[in-house]
């Protein structure tokens, strides 16, 4: 599987993202922006940073960018789209997943590792996992807060489609541990072949820096296949 | 006449929508000794178009929000045609 890594201007994770998708056995390009032909590739990441300055509202402008056409055009087809931190923001933005991320309740940018329980394993995030399974991932963000209209809510919700949950070391969901003041502790979201999660996993890969637990995270999405639509 | 029109959009998160920034400055207004209690913080965006009819002004400006400059999953907006 070859992975476009979308530069937009403004973001910032995006050779992390190539680093760690090659240091898992992946194979991944950078791509920038106005780029308009991804025949080449058959999965795509949105990475983190400030895309657009994050003017007008996070992702807003980036949903426009020239290449998301490409984008639109990979999710249809059933290629995996993965979309980290402002990339989830984009997603949203751009209609391929529901909802949107607001500011953090306490008006705190987070940057700390925080937990995450695996809720569901129908997702390109979370398929080699198990669920109950809790990672150690870094949070990196100002606008993580998610929030959907009721009835979108309740249909991710009934479909099992909140693959990973803020929580605490041991698993447990509560309100004590949502850092961000997410809806139902949300923090990743899945629509078929695409997904938005809000932590960094490829600042997960190696036990040096603290944490390898983002691995089975983009280990799932480099295992997804085209058309799979897990 | 002008050269060109001045049109103002306000562009406000729905009542649903919990407002974390309007919150805090609610907050600190009442440490103040304020009688506040609810504040909203909207965006006012002022855009300068071509003169025309009032209506296809209203319609381009409606297409511009809808698109790009309104969210309408969190935000409602009012557009003012000013003359």
């Amino acid at each position: 599987m070859k992975t476009a890594v979308v530069v937009f201007p403004g973001s910032n994770c995006e050779h992390d993202v190539v680093y760690a998708l090659e240091t898992l056995g992946g194979s991944a390009d950078l791509v920038w922006h106005r780029d308009t032909d991804l025949s080449g590739y058959d999965s795509v990441v949105l990475p983190g940073g400030f895309a657009h300055g994050d003017y007008l509202r996070t992702g807003a402008i980036a949903r426009f960018s020239p290449v998301m056409a490409e984008v639109n055009r990979l999710a249809a087809s059933g290629a995996p789209v993965l979309g980290i931190c402002n990339g989830f923001q984009i997603l949203c933005e751009a209609g391929l997943l529901p909802g949107v991320l607001l500011q953090n309740r306490d008006l705190k940018f987070i940057c700390k590792p925080i937990h995450l329980r695996v809720e569901s394993t129908n997702s390109i995030l979370t398929r080699a996992a198990q669920v109950g399974d809790v990672l150690e991932i870094p949070l990196n963000s100002y606008e993580g807060n998610f929030t959907a209209a009721p009835s979108e809510l309740a249909s991710l919700e009934s479909a099992g489609r909140v693959p990973l949950r803020y929580s605490d070391a041991s698993g447990n969901i509560d309100a004590t541990n949502n850092p961000n003041g997410s809806t139902n502790n949300i923090a990743a979201v899945s629509n078929g072949n695409v997904a938005g999660i809000m932590p960094h996993p490829e600042r997960a890969i190696e036990l040096i820096l603290g944490s390898a637990d983002g691995r089975i995270l983009l280990e799932s999405f480099l295992e997804s296949k085209v058309s799979s639509h897990v | 006449m002008a050269d060109t029109t001045t049109v103002t959009v306000n562009i406000r998160r729905r009542p649903s929508i919990s407002d974390p920034q309007g919150a805090t400055v609610a907050r600190a207004l009442r440490d103040l000794g304020h009688d506040v209690s609810d504040v909203r913080i909207d965006k006012t965006i002022e855009l300068q178009v071509p003169p025309g009819d009032a209506d296809s002004i209203r319609a381009a400006v409606t297409e511009m929000c809808e698109k790009l400059l309104a969210n309408p999953v969190m935000e409602d907006f009012e557009i003012v045609i000013n003359p």
